[in-house]
């Protein structure tokens, strides 16, 4: 008779329950919509505090019956569902927004075209933000070049080497993980900047280069840790010298992980806009010469629409933070893609 | 095929328990009013226990044996309903308190475990409670009250045999006491609801031996008031605390009950030669 | 660990140790560099750098002194993060509990998994957000506050002008800092020992028993080093800030009226036009900004690792 025996799960709720319970909070919403057109409450947030005060009414009479732990339950779900939805709403709210309303820009020519002959209020089938990507491209690219080496080099100094400096290494660098990007970007501003007296792609990746830094060192070293020393004897024991076994067994085996160092250390920084306001400012054609004068970003170029206010200046500002989103969100899953195969 | 055999001997075993306790004294045949009915249980699509049918008998030990991996933990969580809290568990059959069948819609869960407790595996008091807080952290959390908190303290901490170590630092925190005082601490702090049943998942695992013996005593002792049932690897100590023993095998798929019987009995002269082997350590 | 090193060794160690030893003489530079001007301020200002509310650039003849002074900034830059800190706080909690220990599994998954992708948002597109979307709520919700709640000081208004207020930048900057907080405060109520979670339903409680009696203790100091990583972050914020506040050298505590204080802001405003002792002094502005977010990331750091290593005793 046993065998017969179908798994169910008696402590979900039924079916039925469940359906009563989604028509009650939908009847909710309609009532708190009804409420909001008749009432001086309007948009979305006042329909969301009528429909929270409603369901708050419906949980005070339905607990009546109940003993005072479970009314407490109830309360407290209720609020944490409240409390949930507020603090989810705004990013939820951006990933639409950048959603719908960069997609009204993104055509072809946005990608290819610059803004040389373009006014930022043209319509939106003429100029783009090519030179801008193009620009954050090369000051990232530029910047990671000169970054990624040190970062790696400093977490093996801690991890491998174990040298004298370990300790203040290790504590400079997190430190300087909490340099506000302004002040990144004024630090070049009044040396470098100064020095070449111009503005370039140059400086703007200086700029992106300290705030990358501590980001790749402390992920290298991270992941530079988590080599077992086992590892590393064998290497010994096969008579390697130190310098081989690191380069044989050590960073063979972290290899993914340094490029999610790296990977990190570029999202880190491909958003950042107050440093290159005092570094690489913008343009509104291609720059390829990264010590020539200043060029345009992608950020700036947002940046830069949004402050010009007119309908298609900012249509075009939403595109431009579409394109920045997907790239760093690519960023991000590729980081997760290639530390995920390590684990393997 | 095979599966059908072994959930209708589990049955039949199960019942047959009963009318072995029923020739042996009254005191020990009367029923605790816990009881399985043909219980499942699954974890996803994994079926970890299968047909189980067995009737707890009161004011007495119950040991649940068996190599690991055959469900009797498993088992163990689906009396008081902590099995559910396990994502993509689920189950089949009943579980009867008092002739009801606690999964029933409309019974409180919450109210349930107070009448069936359950001491883990490791010794857990909450960390950030003192000794007494730990007691009493159950009516607490039960909204229940209790007009002479002191007496019940005592009460408690007394039955767990912690009571003269602890009195005078009430207001240590738990974590100061020793693994094996600690444990104890933790069944003075399910005794403080007054439960019925006092479910022990191998409660001794985490200790050493000494701890082992004085907790295995402070069992004996609960055991003239409450029905207990606990989980262990440990012949030796099902054999010491308990009075009767339920054997628990798997042969690769679900968990089954094989037979369950007095204790003495089952280490003696089983009726399966399986039992027999497993409680000389021929396996498991 | 005992290993001879060979000539190959040596200059392998050679090379990581100038490595290393490059970033952290660029690193130290900066704050060597930021140290220096900052010395160079409080020696011709003193303490009054820190609590005068004049931002006078001097004319080159000397006619009109130098006068740089960034209390009010100071001031407006406690206001906006203990705003945003105000906020986000309870709400990162409640959605850390939520997607912990209310929400369906797929939806958890959904929105786990959207959470992390949240905190990589460069802040310059919450500034965006801000402007063109939030602005419109904070005004309402301010007007809401000062019609109702006038009479107390922080909420009384002298304009009808809600915009690039205190309140607005706050806010923009709790939607900012809650995704970090709710990650950090998340994963450490995941790490809440099961056993203690399952105790609490053995001994009749309710899941708000449980949450009461064992996680929220438990993740205690790890939401607590959440929060000042969040702090830190929302100290240091510049483009989100620029574009959500007005700047005014006035010490004020009116939180719904449109102007404010902000170091970073003042920063990126100034700096363009600045003459040579005004970029020193930004400077120094920065080398105070900078310790007081080295001092919060330092704190939290040090709660988070005591908060997550070994299990409390």
């Amino acid at each position: 008779m046993s065998m017969q025996a179908t798994p169910s799960r008696p402590w979900e709720k039924e079916k039925i329950v469940r359906r009563n319970s989604g028509l009650t909070l939908l009847l909710g919403a309609l009532i708190a919509y009804v409420i909001v057109l008749f009432t001086g409450f309007a948009g979305p947030d006042g329909w969301a505090v009528v429909l929270f005060a409603l369901a708050a009414t419906f949980t005070f009479f339905r607990n009546r019956r109940l003993s005072v732990k479970e009314r407490k339950d109830s309360r407290a779900r209720l609020l944490i569902a409240a409390a949930s939805v507020i603090a989810f709403a705004p990013w939820i709210s951006i990933f639409i927004s950048v959603l719908f309303k960069g997609v009204k820009g993104l055509r072809p020519n946005f990608v290819v075209s610059d803004m040389r002959t373009t006014t930022p209020d043209d319509f939106l089938n003429m100029g783009g933000a090519a030179h801008a990507i193009v620009g954050s491209l090369l000051m990232v690219l530029i910047a990671t070049v000169i970054t990624l080496p040190l970062g790696i080099l400093s977490g093996l100094y801690i991890t491998e080497v174990r040298g004298r400096f370990s300790g203040v290494v290790r504590v400079v660098i997190q430190s300087m993980s909490g340099v506000p990007s302004i002040v990144a970007g004024l630090f070049i501003y009044t040396t470098f900047v100064d020095a070449t007296g111009t503005f370039s792609a140059l400086a703007g990746a200086l700029a992106l280069g300290i705030l990358m830094l501590p980001t790749v060192a402390r992920t290298s070293e991270e992941v530079l840790k988590l080599v077992p020393d086992d590892l590393r004897s064998a290497g010994y024991a096969l008579g390697a010298r130190q310098w081989r076994s690191t380069l044989i067994v050590v960073l063979p085996t972290v290899r993914s992980g340094l490029i999610t160092a790296g990977l990190l250390g570029v999202a880190r920084v491909i958003g950042e806009t107050a440093p290159l306001l005092a570094t690489a400012l913008s343009n509104t054609s291609f720059v390829f010469n990264p010590v020539s004068g200043p060029i345009g970003s992608l950020p700036m170029y947002i940046f830069g629409m949004l402050q010009i206010g007119t309908e298609n200046s900012i249509n075009r500002a939403w595109t431009g933070a579409l394109i920045l989103l997907i790239v760093v969100f690519g960023l991000f899953s590729l980081a997760r893609y290639v530390a995920g195969k390590d684990k393997r | 095929m095979e599966n059908v055999d072994i959930s209708e001997r589990s049955e039949l075993k199960g019942t047959q328990m009963n009318e072995t306790t029923s020739n042996t004294a009254v005191l020990e045949t009367e029923f605790a009013g816990l009881e399985t009915r043909d219980a499942h249980a699954w974890f996803g699509n994994h079926h970890a226990l299968a047909g189980v049918s067995l009737q707890f008998p009161a004011r007495s030990v119950t040991g649940l044996i068996g190599p690991s991996g055959c469900g009797k933990s498993t088992y163990l969580r689906l009396l008081n309903r902590m099995h559910e809290f396990i994502p993509n568990a689920a189950m089949a059959g009943e579980v009867r308190l008092h002739g009801q069948d606690i999964y029933a819609p409309g019974v409180d869960p919450a109210a349930m475990r107070l009448k069936i407790g359950m001491v883990f595996q490791k010794p857990n008091p909450f960390p950030a409670m003192t000794i007494r807080e730990n007691v009493l952290s159950g009516l607490r959390l039960a909204h229940i009250k209790v007009d002479d908190e002191e007496s019940l303290l005592e009460k408690c901490l007394t039955r767990a045999g912690l009571w003269k170590e602890v009195k005078d630092r009430l207001n240590a925190s738990g974590g100061s006491l020793s693994g094996g005082q600690q444990q104890r601490l933790c069944i003075a702090r399910s005794l403080a609801v007054e439960p019925e049943v006092l479910l022990m998942d191998e409660p001794c695992s985490a200790l050493d031996p000494g701890s082992t013996l004085r907790i295995e005593e402070t069992i004996k002792e609960l055991a003239e008031k409450i029905t207990v049932v606990i989980v262990t690897h440990n012949m030796q100590q099902a054999s010491r605390v308990s009075d009767y023993c339920a054997f628990f095998l798997t042969d690769g798929g679900p968990g089954y009950l094989v037979e369950a019987d007095q204790t003495r009995k089952m280490f003696t002269t089983p009726n399966d030669s399986r039992t027999a082997d497993y409680v000389q350590g021929k396996f498991g | 660990m005992h290993v001879v090193h060979s000539r190959g060794d040596k200059v392998f160690r050679g090379i990581v140790s100038a490595g290393a030893l490059t970033s952290l003489i660029l690193l130290g530079l900066i704050g060597a560099f930021l140290l220096a001007r900052g010395i160079e301020v409080f020696n011709t200002s003193g303490f009054k750098f820190l609590t005068g509310s004049n931002w006078v650039a001097g004319s080159e003849d000397g006619v009109i002194p130098n006068d740089f002074s960034i209390g009010p900034m100071i001031v407006g830059t406690a206001i906006v993060s203990l705003i945003a800190m105000l906020f986000a706080v309870p709400m990162s909690m409640a959605g850390a509990l939520y997607l912990e220990f209310y929400a369906p599994q797929n939806v958890r998954r959904v929105l786990v998994a959207l959470l992390d992708l949240a905190a990589a948002i460069p802040s310059l597109i919450f500034g965006l957000w801000g402007v063109q979307v939030f602005t419109s709520f904070g005004e309402r919700w301010a007007y809401f506050l000062s019609d109702r709640l006038g009479w107390f000081p922080l909420f009384s208004t002298i304009s009808d002008n809600f915009g690039r207020s205190p309140f607005v930048a706050g806010c923009v900057l709790a939607s900012l800092v809650v995704p970090i907080t709710t990650s950090v405060a998340r994963e450490v109520y995941s790490r809440t020992p099961r056993e203690l979670v399952d105790t609490c339903f053995a001994l009749g409680g309710t899941k708000w028993g449980a949450i009461r009696t064992v996680v929220i203790p438990f993740g205690k100091s790890g939401v607590v080093g959440g929060a000042m990583l969040g702090l830190g972050r929302a100290l240091g914020e510049t483009i989100a800030v620029y574009l959500l506040l007005n700047i005014n050298f006035r010490y004020t505590f009116k939180i719904l009226e449109s102007e404010g204080g902000n170091v970073a802001s003042l920063i990126a405003t100034k700096f363009g036009e600045a003459t040579p002792d005004e970029i020193k002094a930004l400077v120094a502005a920065g080398f105070v900004l900078f310790i007081l977010t080295l001092t919060v990331n330092m704190v939290a750091s040090a709660i988070v690792t005591r908060s997550t290593k070994g299990a409390p005793a």
